[in-house]
């Protein structure tokens, strides 16, 4: 705390100014877009607001749009929480590859991603030609929204996973197996403590982008209203026909979503940062 | 120690072979990351490629250099490369900030930091256009100085920056958490003024993974679409986004191009996600290697 | 349960951690594992406890073979080297998983788990910390948790990696008396890990050293230090003072300095390795041997005077080491700066090309024997 201590950018004048501008650059960027989403929906009072929520198609939007999530995120739960496993907890040829692979759903813009999914499962596509004789609709109807959910969605668990289970290395687990104790309950009594909280916060980041995802889901969906429309594909259309208040509405609560997201990670990061079992106090036991 | 019944050992359970894992699970999740990888990630990139290569040369290159999509390439490349740089630079912003000084506000700030990510791209789009449009609270007062956003170029570029915000702070933050003061309080007890010792000692540390955030968001921008196409007034030849073009093709059930472009996109992304991959393998194994 | 270690190979990449290893490890007895780190001898550990697998040759508990079990059924105790204790379970909860974790069969009841956890609880004396998570324990504790969590199966075998290796120093000799006097009672076949040589020799009652994947020598303790087998050995345990030249005419000599070798017929290179006790100093050169040191520094503090000498009119690689009691310090009072004569009194002579010492006895003359053993 000696004055004499000097850092760089610690000169007051440089630290107000950095700050005052990461703040202003914050309120216009962040801050301010976020107000404005829950400004335009309460635009009309909160009678139009409940009005254009209550409407059947926003209500059967959102109704798709949880389901979809519903189905997703289990998925991605295993499916991440298997390849962390796999990828951390084992060497073999092709490890390296298989991590870089699972980013692919990050690099490629999402239209392309709708776009791959359309190709192959479509009436044209190989697999969906076979499928069509079968009568089985992918694309168009919601098993193609899901798909490409899940497309778009699996790296998230994973990735919040594997630096986790890496950094926490195998020991734990080892002494468990040189115990005698089987498969499930070294996951269950073991591993599963120590990786919750970022399982959890991959649930909720999964949860976030499944709810909200836009291009990927516009190529596969089809966009009929009341039946293949999710949430923002609702938006969308609501804008597109000049019901700004309506589609602000429907924004409003993917906004909500979204920032219950931010705040489930400011809570798991506050939970990991602190010593979960804190020494007890002196002269105790 | 020898009062209750020997615990027998050895209850029969054999391997077939020698290299055997310890650790229990291997097969398992080897079965469902291989089915899951195989069956959502590379499956469906056999139909881009079964729908590619039933085209001609002569067709992929007249659909991939026309002229339209050709002036889309260079829009998104111009637009996504602003919004990297500028992400660069309010990212080290903000990770510094956020790092060095203590003030009031600092959790929400960096808890909002990761807005972007959060936030569904169609409603970000609408909201960006509703401020930068001409009645908008920004666009007022942008327009009152003469400057247009909202379905320009510029507004593609507002669109890409604000989704790929939380790049270069999320890559930065860690570095500079990590960096020793030991180092700065050298230097600076050696009479080196503030700049010196940011140019000399801090920023040799820090590149490297502004360089990965940079890439990173320039990665997601030019993929971006949901974003992008409520704010850029998709105007032929001047903000028109090749996310866009593809999807156009779409609507017009025109798959053969559709894929010819996507195919090059996806290249590109490919080639970026594996470079960014190498980069910060490399760049990870010196961190580690000390 | 003995252990016998068969001829086991193990690569890693290329780097050969282990090379046609075998060793007996007798029942019921204390063995330590030595070695610099790369020895191979945390590798071996692990592939007695099954936590590795070997490239080749097997693994006998007893007569039995257990190079194909799974380390889940080869019933061993292994420490690991930062104790892996469970962080999400108590210290009672840590020591009850390996009876909870048994088939129901052989599953004793839930009181007979809370009796056993007291008694292991009482063995670690540490009765009062059942409640507590392992975060809320000091390392040493962690570390008396870590075993009788281990040992709560009572298992055929103990197994340690580096025990005491992240404690201070002062909690590790507590715990090295503490586990040696735990083992005098209850003579369970231990084997553990160490590249501390003052621990493996006070601990332990057979030492293997070990060195690039293979073993050096294995001894008891004492024997280890006074017969050392190897240069290895040599050099790793202990202090050593050599002096290399060329023998002729029964003579090792190296510029100014020689030692006369009676009976020693080869002629060629060599090196003589003398220990610090081995040796005497004296104001003049003795009639068998003539080595001058000038005195480097002189330490007072401990049982006995360290003195350290460097070669005056010769060479060597290392400094000199001399030990001398404190009433001899007194009556003969050597200072810094002084030209003092080393005086070997038994000695090791390692010739050109030969692995093991010969040693050579100048207090008695007729005791020169070919080597150890």
């Amino acid at each position: 705390m000696a004055s004499q201590q000097h850092r760089v950018g610690d000169t007051p004048w440089i630290r107000r100014t950095l700050i005052a501008s990461a703040l202003i650059l914050t309120m216009l960027m962040l801050v301010i877009p976020l107000v404005v989403i829950f400004a335009q929906a309460l635009s009309s009072g909160w009678a139009t607001f409940a009005e254009n929520i209550g409407n059947e198609y926003t209500l059967h939007a959102i109704g798709l749009t949880l389901f979809v999530a519903a189905l997703t995120v289990p998925l991605n739960l295993v499916f991440g929480t298997s390849l962390a496993w796999l990828v951390t907890r084992f060497r073999f040829p092709g490890r390296k590859l298989l991590i870089t692979l699972i980013d692919i759903p990050f690099a490629v813009s999402p239209v392309v991603a709708g776009l791959l999914y359309l190709l192959l499962y479509g009436r044209n596509g190989w697999v969906g030609s076979w499928l069509t004789e079968y009568d089985i609709q992918l694309m168009f109807s919601w098993p193609g929204i899901v798909m490409v959910t899940v497309f778009v969605t699996c790296p998230f668990v994973a990735r919040e996973l594997i630096p986790l289970m890496q950094q926490q290395g195998t020991e734990e687990e080892e002494a468990g197996v040189v115990l005698g104790a089987s498969g499930w309950r070294i996951f269950r009594r073991i591993t599963l403590p120590n990786i919750k909280w970022a399982l959890i916060y991959g649930v909720v980041l999964t949860n976030a982008r499944a709810v909200g995802e836009f291009g990927a889901v516009s190529v596969v969906s089809g966009n009929i209203r009341g039946q293949t429309n999710t949430l923002p594909l609702h938006v969308e259309l609501l804008y597109q026909d000049y019901n700004i208040v309506g589609a602000f509405a429907s924004a409003s609560l993917l906004a909500a979503i979204a920032i219950l997201t931010l705040v489930a990670k400011a809570f798991v990061e506050w939970r990991q940062s602190r010593p979960e079992h804190p020494a007890p106090e002196k002269g105790g036991v | 120690m020898s009062t209750t019944a020997n615990v027998s050992a050895a209850s029969g359970r054999r391997f077939a072979g020698r290299s055997k894992r310890v650790l229990p699970g291997f097969g398992l999740s080897l079965g469902i990351s291989l089915f899951f990888v195989s069956l959502v990630l590379l499956l469906p990139l056999t139909g881009l490629v079964l729908e590619t290569s039933g085209m001609s040369w002569d067709q992929f290159w007249f659909t991939v250099t026309d002229p339209r999509v050709v002036e889309s390439y260079k829009v998104t490349l111009l637009t996504a490369f602003a919004a990297s740089i500028f992400n660069g630079l309010f990212g080290l912003l903000l990770a510094w900030v956020l790092v060095r000084y203590d003030f009031p506000g600092k959790r929400l700030v960096d808890a909002v930091v990761d807005l972007p990510f959060a936030l569904p791209t169609a409603v970000a789009g609408i909201t960006l256009v509703t401020l930068f449009s001409e009645s908008g609270w920004y666009g007022q007062l942008l327009s009152a100085v003469g400057i247009e956003v909202a379905f320009t170029p510029v507004g593609i570029v507002i669109a890409m920056a604000f989704t790929s915000i939380p790049f270069v702070v999320r890559t930065v933050q860690p570095v500079l958490e990590e960096l020793s003061p030991a180092d700065e309080e050298a230097a600076v007890s050696l009479g080196a003024t503030d700049g010196r010792v940011f140019r000399k000692v801090i920023f040799p540390s820090l590149w490297p993974a502004m360089v990965t955030g940079v890439a990173l968001s320039f990665t997601r921008s030019l993929g971006e679409f949901g974003a992008i196409i409520f704010i850029a007034g998709n105007t032929p030849y001047v903000s028109e986004v090749t996310s866009l073009m593809i999807f156009m093709r779409l609507q017009e059930y025109d798959y053969a191009a559709a894929s010819a472009i996507a195919s090059l996109v996806l290249l590109v992304s490919l080639v970026l996600l594996f470079s960014i991959n190498l980069w910060q393998g490399r760049y990870l194994r010196r961190l580690e290697g000390h | 349960m003995s252990i016998t270690i068969d001829q086991i190979s193990k690569n890693f990449d290329g780097f050969q951690a282990l090379d046609e290893v075998s060793l007996d490890i007798p029942e019921g007895k204390l063995t330590a594992l030595l070695g610099p780190s790369g020895s191979g001898k945390t590798t071996l550990l692990r592939i007695i406890a099954g936590l590795e697998s070997s490239d080749g040759g097997r693994i006998l508990f007893g007569d039995e073979d257990v190079s194909q079990l799974h380390v889940r059924d080869r019933n061993i105790g292994f420490v690991f080297q930062h104790y892996a204790l469970f962080k999400h379970l108590t210290v009672a909860e840590n020591i009850a998983f390996g009876l909870e974790s048994l088939p129901r069969k052989q599953r004793p009841s839930k009181t007979e788990i809370q009796r056993r956890v007291d008694e292991l609880l009482d063995m670690i004396q540490l009765p009062d910390v059942a409640k507590r998570y392992p975060t809320q324990l000091s390392g040493g504790q962690k570390q008396r948790v870590a075993l009788a969590r281990a040992l709560a199966t009572r298992p055929r075998i103990l197994l340690l990696d580096e025990p005491f290796g992240a404690l201070d120093a002062k909690v590790r000799k507590d715990l090295r008396r503490w586990l040696r006097a735990l083992h005098d009672e209850f003579h369970f076949t231990s084997v553990f890990v160490t590249h501390d040589q003052e621990e493996a020799l006070e601990l332990s009652d057979q030492v293997v050293v070990m060195s690039q994947g293979q073993v050096e020598q294995v001894n008891e303790p004492a024997s280890l230090y006074a017969r050392p087998e190897s240069r290895f050995v040599f050099d790793f345990l202990g202090q050593v003072n050599t002096l290399s030249g060329a023998v002729r005419g029964q003579k090792l000599s190296q510029a100014d300095a020689w030692v006369s070798l009676p009976g020693i017929q080869a002629e060629g290179e060599a090196q003589l390795y003398l220990r610090p006790h081995e040796v005497q100093l004296d104001r003049s050169p003795a009639s068998h041997a003539k080595l001058p040191l000038r005195i480097e520094s002189i330490s007072l503090i401990g049982s006995e005077v360290r003195i350290e000498l460097t070669p005056e009119g010769w060479q060597s690689n290392e400094i000199w080491e001399v030990g001398m009691s404190h009433s001899e310090f007194a009556r003969q009072n050597p200072a810094r700066g002084e030209r003092w004569y080393a005086i070997p009194d038994v000695g090791h002579l390692f010739l050109a090309g030969a692995n093991h010492p010969r040693s050579v006895n100048w207090q008695y003359p007729s005791g020169i024997s070919a080597s150890n053993q």
